[in-house]
Order: structure tokens, then C-alpha cells, then sequence
């Protein structure tokens, strides 16, 4: 019986709701105003709201560049990065120009031609000239920005055998990376990933003579101002070489050797020593500073400070450990190079042991 | 054939007015035939699929800001995957692939052009319906399965597929490689399998309906740019997308048949695999012959919605028509041979990379004119500011600001050196991501009285909408350029892990709190869609006092869309504020728009556009 009278009420109440809603509705459609469509107000604050939100681009671009300029990579450590900057810093003018002009007639004129009912908008519809314009320019200059970059690209990526490069196999695996020098002869043995075994990571093949005086290294010197050419390999998945300092990545492919080929020409040492640099690990050290008062305070070991040095990382998605892939590179004067060349093993010393 | 059925809807209409179907409720709201509740069923689907795919990214936004931290959010949501409320690597990896996936294909493809070419090409054509209504519903329906399949893939034992939503192999290919390559791999593959059958049945259905059943007098340079839009995207996706399908197909082959596509000198978990003489490089062209085309495919039909939504609230014709044609259809074309530039790093002969940085940037030419013709319409308007207008200019403002770096990253010199960092997310979550969704958003508020029989949504609560995105989106990726050019890899669980980003932690809890704000602020939209759905006032028949023909079909929604003849077509869609010969009035005297079954007046000149 509650259990019916429950029902009931439940009923009744839900045709009540039902009822009072169509007489709203019935109501609604009687009224000529209709609320939800803009009035003339709600153009006028519309439109200064679009002045507001040009402002708000403007000053997150300057509060940007003001907070985060010293977190971007120093300038390049490389012969060829050089004019990759400079092309960088032209398509960033052109960028910033077009950008700035563009977003201000955009939202100037949503403020300035905000509608009201008094107002008749101009009805026009074409003008070949004006469209001529902003077809040609935008042709021109990228015309400009294509011819510079094809330049720049084409010189990058061919490799001048007559420069006679230093040639390093840079070696990617799950998740670490390995390196090895071509050792006297400055030539690599063959290698396949079926050669693999033991202390062989790389599947060198033993037989080749070019392979005995290979050395296989964890971590890669390189000297300064000589022009070094990667031959790259991956033995699992995809993986990309990345070196940003030096603007260059290539990609690791499983099955085939891809290169890149640079010449760094600024020391680890000298690069410790730019202002920009200086800067960056001091901001990196404050923020060590404070982690290592929490971790003392929790009773474990502070953090080191920070020193610069250049890496490779990994930049094409490899699995979970993906994002702590990375190697050292040092860049040092060819004394340093030679000598610390010298103390790595050949790979036919690591195979006999 | 179309002529016969056309004319048959017409006489059956007459025949037998009101009571021509019975409809039953699985006939109405579950396997409708009808384009306008197709319609509404992509919309919901898409925006379902859209919650799910912004929560994701909420939690691995959370992630970045705080590394290593534990988060009771992250406990409720992923369970197992982040033991003590830290959250997992391998979950992270998994949240941004299937983030992706989800905006890409179910919410951008899916969610836009499923519902506004099923509801704008009948109705602005001056059609009854789809040219088969039956395909249309089995597109859905194909849809919908594969959303069901994609987000039951969330709950496999080894996780989702988790190698990134490009699946480059061998990491999607070898389970070894990560755990998400196993059957959360496999339910991704057969997902998008069917994505793209129905995305096929569907676009087939557009360009059929576009070229054969518009009304008299509707040709091809009197529609809207809506169906231009909608019209090209849907030939692009039938070029692009099957090619997806046989880079999948041969994926599944290598995975599951022990054929080497894709793979080659394979050495992993302590023992070589037999395959031989594959190439990852051939599935990254494949992939990226369908992926660039898709940016396209997402980005044209918010370019067409835009174009229609800014002339109306304008009150102006679009600046350029033709100019505006010619740049969909080269848009169009260049989109499918720019795939490249994709992959200048990726192994493949450099010069390839110089002829793709040629075609790539060409696209910044009609990307251009596009931007000044929007930018000219404004010019001397009399914008009515309602809350899709505001969508739409916003859609400019962010189509620019992503635009222009990718002038940067569609050089192979530059691309180099931020090539996968964080400057190529900010780039494409610009342009392609939080373009395509304005233009959604601003689609979804300008037509809502269509789709929903008059009843309007909530005007202030768009503008708070509105305004809390406009500010979050830039907020989010205008910093996020600044961790590309840091050199940040994207797709890191973490910045922390050696001290050289450390730095970086300033910008990144900066983004996430934008962040949190945006996607809180979607509530307010997900309220006043589904409330205005019930309870939105009932507006005028055509509340934005619009020219296209879909404001003269019935408000109420009848099969058939016009209760009497199907209207015909005397001009073309941008007859704003047009003025009659002497200049004194309107053409119609006191109203500034004409419609577009309204035949030439005396008074007025005969314009050629």
C-alpha cells in the first residue's frame, strides 16, 4: 500500500513538473524578446572584451620571454647551427610581425565595428586587388624564407667525404644509448644485431678486420672544430638521436644506418662559461637547493649542484623509460680527446677477456 | 537515380502528409534513417568521447606540473596504474596515445564533420535527406562501435595501446617493446579499422548528396561555404583514409601473421627476432599519407562553419567568396603531398625533405588569404556579438597564432632542431586542436535551435564559456612554445629525471593551472548544452536572421525537413545588408538580409560573385 501511494506521489509530482514546464514553454514562445540572442549591450561589452583579450595576448608574449627566456637552449655549439639560428631568428621576426599586425586588426575591428542597431554594415564583397596583395606577399616572403632554408638544409645533411669526419656509431637501445669510435683506421666494422652475445652488445661482427680496433664507450668526446659524422643504429624500436645544442637529431631506425654529421666548435668548458649558461644552471641550482633542504629535513642525502654538460636524449616515444634516455657528450681540445681515447679498450681487447 | 528519389519524397509527402511513418522509439532516437538525428547521435557521441579525451589530459597535465607526486584523483581513475596515487610511466605514455586518438579521430573527425555535414548538407541544400539514409545510419552505427571498442580498449589487463597515436612500429608491433603493444594495441588497430569504414560510408554519402540533390537554382557557386567545406573534406578522406586502413592492415599482419613490413635486424628481451628487411620508414609514409590530410580533414570544416557563422553575424557578405573556394580546393590538394614534412628526420633521402618544405609551405599562401579575407569580412560590419560570433573570431585568432609556427616547423633546416619537442605540441594543439574545437563550439551554438526544434542554449553562460577557454587555450600552449625551444622532448613522463629541464617546472605548473580552469570551465558548456536541450527558451524560426536555406525548414522536426515544396535557390548564401538601386534601403526594405529562396527583386542589381 506505501508502496503505491509512494508510486502515485512520484506520479504526480513528475506530471506536475511536466505541466508547469509547458506553460513555461507556452509562455516562451508569446515573448518577442528573445534573451538569448545578443542586444546591442552585450555587442558593446563583447567588444570591449575583445580590446581586453588583445591586451592579454600582448602581455603574456612580453611576461613570457621576461620569465622563461633564460630556460631556452644557448646559442648553437655548432658550425651549422649558426645559420639555423640565424634563419630561426628571421622566421621569428616575420613570425612576431604578422602575428602582432594580424591579431590587432582582428580584434581592433570586433571592437571598433561592433554592431548596434542604428549601424548598416557596408556590403562588400570583393576587391581583386586587395586579395592580389595579400597573396603576393605572403608568396614573396616565403619564396625568401624556402630558398634560405633549402640552402641551409642541403649544406646540413650532405656529407663531404673529402672533410674526412670523424666517424662514431651512436647505438640506441632500451633504453640507453652507446657509441663507438672506428679506432685507428677510422672505420667501423660490420655489424647486425644476429652478431649480439656477450660482452658484444653492439653484434660487431669479430671477423671484420676493420672491427678490432673499434671501441665501444658509454659516453662521447668529441674534439673541438673537427667535423664529426654519426652513423646511427637502433637495435629494438624507433629512437631519435637529439643533440640540441648542437642542432641535430636524427632518427634511430631498426634496419638501416641513418646519419647526421656536425662540427662542434665550443668546449664543454667554454659553453660553462657563457652568460646564458651561467644563468640557467644558477636558476637549475636554486631549485636544487630547495629540494635538498626537504630531502634533508625527511633525512636523506642533498642533491649535488648541477654542472653543465651537453647530452643526446632520446626524442621519438620508446617505451616507459623513454624520458631518462640520454648520454653525455663532452667537447674537448684534441690533446684531451687523444688522451682520453687512448684509455678506452679496443673491442679486441673486450673479447678476449 | 538521386533525381527519382528525390522526387519520390516529394510526392510521398504530399501523398499521405503527417502520418507517412510510423516511427517507433528505436526508429526515432536509435536507428534513425533521419540525417538530422544522426546527426545529433555524432554530436553526443563525439562530445562523450571529447569528455573522455580532455579528462585525460587533465591527469597528465596534473602529472607534469607535480611529478612523483601522489594524487587521490589519480587512485579513483587509474586504479592499478598508479599505486599510492603516483602515477605509473607506462599509464602516462598510455594517457597521451589514447588523448590523441580519442581528439583526433572520434572528436575532430567524428564529432565535427559527422555532425555538421549530416545536419547542414541536406538542409542547405534544399534536400529531404542524405542520398542514402540507410548508409548514414550504418556510418554511425560503424562509429559508434568503434568508440565502443576504443574505450573498452581503456580496461584490457596490459593497458591501452601506449606507442604514441602516430603507433610508429616496431614499438606499436612488439608487446616486448611496452606493454600497451599487446591487446590494447590490437583493439586500437580493429577500432580504427572500423573508424574508417564508417568515416568512408560517410563521406561518400556527402559528396553524392552534394553533387545530386540540390535544390533548383542551388549551384555549385551559390552554396555555402559550409558545404564547399564539408564537400572537400569528404573527398579528402576518401583518398586519405583508405590508405590508413592498409597501413594498418599490414600492421596487424606483422603482429599477428609473422610478416616483416615494418620490421627488420630486430634484437630485444635477450633474443633477435627472425624479421628481415621490413622498413618503419614505409608505415611512417603510409601513416602520414592519410595523417597529414587528416589535419585538413579536421581543420576545413571549422574553416567552412567559421566563413557562414562571421558573414551572419557580420552582417556582410564573406570577403572573397571565390577567393575562399579556391583556397578550400588548394588546401585540399596541397594537404595530400605534403606528408613529408613529417618526417625530415625520419632516415628518409634528404631531398625528399626539399621538395616536402617546398609544398608545405605553399600551404601557408591560401592559409593566408583565408586569415585577411576573415579578418576583411569584420571590416565595417555590424557584428552581432553572439556567443558563436565570439567562437569565431576566436578560431582566427588561434588558426593565426598556430599558423605562423608552422612556418618554423614546415622548414626542414628548423625542423631539425624542435622536430618532437614541445614546440610541435604547442604548434598543432593551436592550429588544428583548439581551432577545430572553436569551430565545433561556435557550430554547436549557432546551430543548436536547429538541431534542437527552436530552443536556443544559455547566452551568458556561452560567454563565460567563451571567454574562461579564450584565455585558458593560450594560456596553456603560448608558454608551451617556450618548453620547445628549451628543447624538451614531448612525451616525457617527466622533466626531472636529469637536472637540465629542471628549470622547466615554473612553466609547467603555469600550463596545468591554466589548464585545470579551462576544462573546468567545460562543465558550463556540458550544463547548458544538455539543459537548453530540455529546457532552452524556444527562439524565431531563423534567430540569427540568416540567408541558408536550413532557417526555412521547420522548426519542428519532421522527416522530410519542409512540410511543403522544397524551397528553390535565386542567389547566392551572402546577400547581408545589400542595398536596393538608389541606395536609399535595404533590398527589403527595413530587413538586411535576404534569403536565399528570395527571387531578384526590381530594386536590386543582379551581382556577380
Amino acid at each position: 500500500m506505501t508502496a503505491f501511494l509512494v508510486i502515485l506521489v512520484i506520479l504526480l509530482f513528475g506530471i506536475s513538473v511536466w505541466q508547469i514546464s509547458r506553460i513555461f514553454r507556452l509562455a516562451q514562445i508569446k515573448s518577442t524578446t528573445h534573451s538569448d540572442i545578443a542586444s546591442d549591450e552585450d555587442n558593446n561589452h563583447q567588444g570591449y572584451l575583445m580590446l581586453a583579450f588583445l591586451a592579454f595576448i600582448y602581455i603574456l608574449t612580453i611576461v613570457s620571454f621576461w620569465l622563461w627566456y633564460d630556460t631556452l637552449l644557448p646559442k648553437s655549439a655548432s658550425e651549422h647551427g649558426e645559420q639555423i639560428d640565424n634563419l630561426m631568428l628571421i622566421s621569428m621576426i616575420v613570425i612576431f610581425a604578422a602575428g602582432i599586425l594580424t591579431q590587432w586588426l582582428l580584434h581592433y575591428f570586433a571592437f571598433v565595428y561592433r554592431g548596434n542597431k542604428t549601424k548598416r554594415a557596408t556590403f562588400y564583397a570583393d576587391n581583386d586587388k586587395l586579395e592580389f596583395i595579400w597573396t603576393i606577399i605572403p608568396v614573396i616572403v616565403l619564396a625568401g624564407l624556402i630558398i634560405y632554408g633549402l640552402f641551409t638544409w642541403t649544406d646540413i645533411m650532405n656529407v663531404d667525404k673529402d672533410d674526412d669526419p670523424l666517424v662514431i656509431e651512436l647505438y640506441a637501445q632500451q633504453f640507453n644509448w652507446k657509441a663507438r669510435y672506428g679506432g685507428n683506421d677510422n672505420t667501423l666494422g660490420d655489424a647486425n644485431v644476429r652478431l649480439i652475445e656477450g660482452v658484444n652488445v653492439l653484434g660487431v661482427d669479430p671477423a671484420d678486420p676493420n672491427s678490432q680496433d673499434d671501441k665501444v664507450v658509454t659516453e662521447v668526446h668529441l674534439p673541438v672544430g673537427r667535423k664529426v659524422l654519426f652513423k646511427i643504429r637502433s637495435q629494438d624500436v624507433l629512437h631519435s638521436a637529439y643533440m640540441p645544442h648542437f642542432r641535430a637529431q636524427m632518427n634511430c631506425v631498426p634496419g638501416m644506418i641513418t646519419q647526421f654529421a656536425f662540427t662542434p666548435t665550443v668546449t664543454t668548458e667554454e659553453m660553462r662559461q657563457e652568460d646564458h649558461i651561467i644563468n640557467k644552471v644558477q636558476n637549475i641550482n636554486e631549485i636544487r637547493a630547495e629540494k635538498s633542504k626537504e630531502l634533508q629535513a625527511a633525512g636523506e642525502e642533498p642533491l649535488d649542484p648541477y654542472e653543465f654538460d651537453y647530452m643526446i636524449l632520446c626524442n621519438k616515444i620508446c617505451g616507459i623509460s623513454h624520458y631518462n634516455m640520454q648520454m653525455k657528450i663532452v667537447v674537448e681540445s684534441e690533446e684531451e680527446y687523444n688522451a682520453w681515447l687512448a684509455e678506452q679498450p679496443t673491442l679486441a681487447e673486450q673479447l678476449s677477456k | 537515380m538521386s533525381a527519382h528519389a528525390q522526387a519520390h519524397a516529394i510526392e510521398d509527402h504530399h501523398e499521405d502528409h503527417g502520418h507517412h511513418h510510423k516511427e517507433t522509439f528505436v526508429t526515432k532516437y536509435i536507428f534513425s534513417q533521419d540525417h538530422k538525428m544522426i546527426s545529433k547521435q555524432y554530436l553526443i557521441t563525439g562530445l562523450f568521447m571529447g569528455t573522455i579525451g580532455i579528462l585525460m589530459s587533465l591527469l597528465f597535465r596534473i602529472q607534469l606540473a607535480w611529478p612523483d607526486q601522489s594524487f587521490t584523483i589519480f587512485e579513483m581513475l587509474l586504479g592499478k596504474w598508479a599505486p599510492d596515487g603516483v602515477m605509473d610511466p607506462s599509464v602516462y605514455l598510455a594517457l597521451v596515445t589514447i588523448h590523441g586518438t580519442i581528439m583526433v579521430f572520434f572528436v575532430l573527425t567524428a564529432g565535427l564533420s559527422g555532425t555538421f555535414s549530416n545536419l547542414l548538407i541536406p538542409l542547405q541544400i534544399g534536400a529531404r535527406d542524405m542520398a542514402s539514409g540507410f548508409l548514414n545510419m550504418v556510418s554511425y552505427w560503424l562509429f559508434f562501435i568503434s568508440s565502443a571498442i576504443m574505450v573498452f580498449s581503456l580496461f584490457v589487463e596490459a593497458g591501452p595501446a601506449s606507442a604514441g597515436w602516430t603507433i610508429y612500429p616496431p614499438l606499436s608491433a612488439l608487446p616486448q617493446s611496452i606493454p600497451g603493444s599487446g591487446a590494447g594495441m590490437t583493439l586500437w588497430l580493429i577500432s580504427i579499422a572500423i573508424f574508417i569504414a564508417s568515416s568512408l560510408l560517410g563521406s561518400l554519402n556527402y559528396i553524392v548528396t552534394t553533387l545530386n540533390m540540390r535544390t533548383k537554382g542551388m549551384s555549385m557557386t551559390r552554396l555555402p561555404l559550409t558545404i564547399w567545406a564539408f564537400f572537400v573534406t569528404a573527398i579528402i578522406g576518401v583518398v586519405a583514409f583508405p590508405v590508413l586502413f592498409s597501413a594498418a592492415l599490414m600492421l596487424i599482419m606483422d603482429r599477428s601473421f609473422g610478416t616483416s613490413f615494418f620490421l627488420s635486424d630486430i634484437y630485444i628481451a635477450g633474443e633477435v627476432l627472425h624479421h628481415q628487411g621490413g622498413s618503419p620508414v614505409l608505415f611512417e609514409h603510409l601513416f602520414w599519407f592519410l595523417g597529414h590530410p587528416e589535419v585538413y580533414i579536421v581543420i576545413l570544416p571549422a574553416m567552412g562553419i567559421v566563413s557562414e557563422i562571421m558573414a551572419t553575424n557580420a552582417r556582410k557578405p564573406i570577403f572573397g567568396y571565390r577567393a575562399m573556394v579556391a583556397s578550400i580546393l588548394a588546401i585540399a590538394f596541397l594537404s595530400t603531398i605534403v606528408w613529408g614534412h613529417h618526417m625530415f628526420v625520419s632516415g628518409m633521402n634528404p631531398f625528399l625533405g626539399s621538395v616536402f618544405t617546398f609544398t608545405t609551405l605553399l600551404i601557408a599562401i591560401p592559409s593566408a588569404v583565408k586569415a585577411f579575407n576573415w579578418i576583411t569580412t569584420l571590416w565595417k560590419g555590424n557584428l552581432q556579438m553572439n556567443v558563436a560570433m565570439l567562437w569565431s573570431i576566436g578560431f582566427v585568432s588561434t588558426f593565426i597564432t598556430g599558423g605562423l609556427t608552422g612556418i618554423i616547423v614546415g622548414d626542414s633546416a628548423l625542423d631539425i632542431n624542435v622536430h618532437d619537442t614541445y614546440f610541435v605540441v604547442a604548434h598543432f594543439h593551436l592550429v588544428m586542436g583548439i581551432s577545430a574545437l572553436y569551430g565545433l563550439l561556435a557550430g554547436v551554438y549557432h546551430w543548436f535551435p536547429k538541431m534542437f526544434e527552436g530552443r536556443m542554449m544559455n547566452k551568458k553562460l556561452g560567454y563565460i564559456h567563451f571567454w574562461v577557454t579564450a584565455i585558458g587555450a593560450y594560456g596553456i600552449f603560448f608558454p608551451m612554445h617556450f618548453v620547445g625551444l628549451a628543447g624538451l622532448p614531448r612525451r616525457y613522463y617527466n622533466n626531472t629525471s636529469f637536472p637540465y629541464f629542471d628549470d622547466l617546472h615554473d612553466i609547467n605548473v603555469v600550463m596545468t593551472l591554466f589548464a585545470i580552469m579551462t576544462i573546468a570551465v567545460q562543465v558550463v558548456f556540458l550544463y547548458n548544452f544538455f539543459h537548453s536541450m530540455f529546457y532552452g527558451k524556444i527562439g524565431p524560426k531563423n534567430p540569427w536572421n540568416a540567408t541558408t536555406l536550413e532557417w526555412t525548414a521547420e522548426q519542428k522536426h519532421i522527416h522530410g525537413n519542409w512540410d511543403g515544396p522544397i524551397p528553390h535557390v535565386y542567389r547566392w548564401a551572402y546577400d547581408y545588408s545589400k542595398l536596393n538601386k538608389d541606395e536609399t534601403d535595404y533590398v527589403i526594405a527595413g530587413q538586411d538580409y535576404i534569403p536565399q529562396n528570395v527571387p531578384l527583386q526590381d530594386n536590386e542589381d543582379e551581382l556577380e560573385h
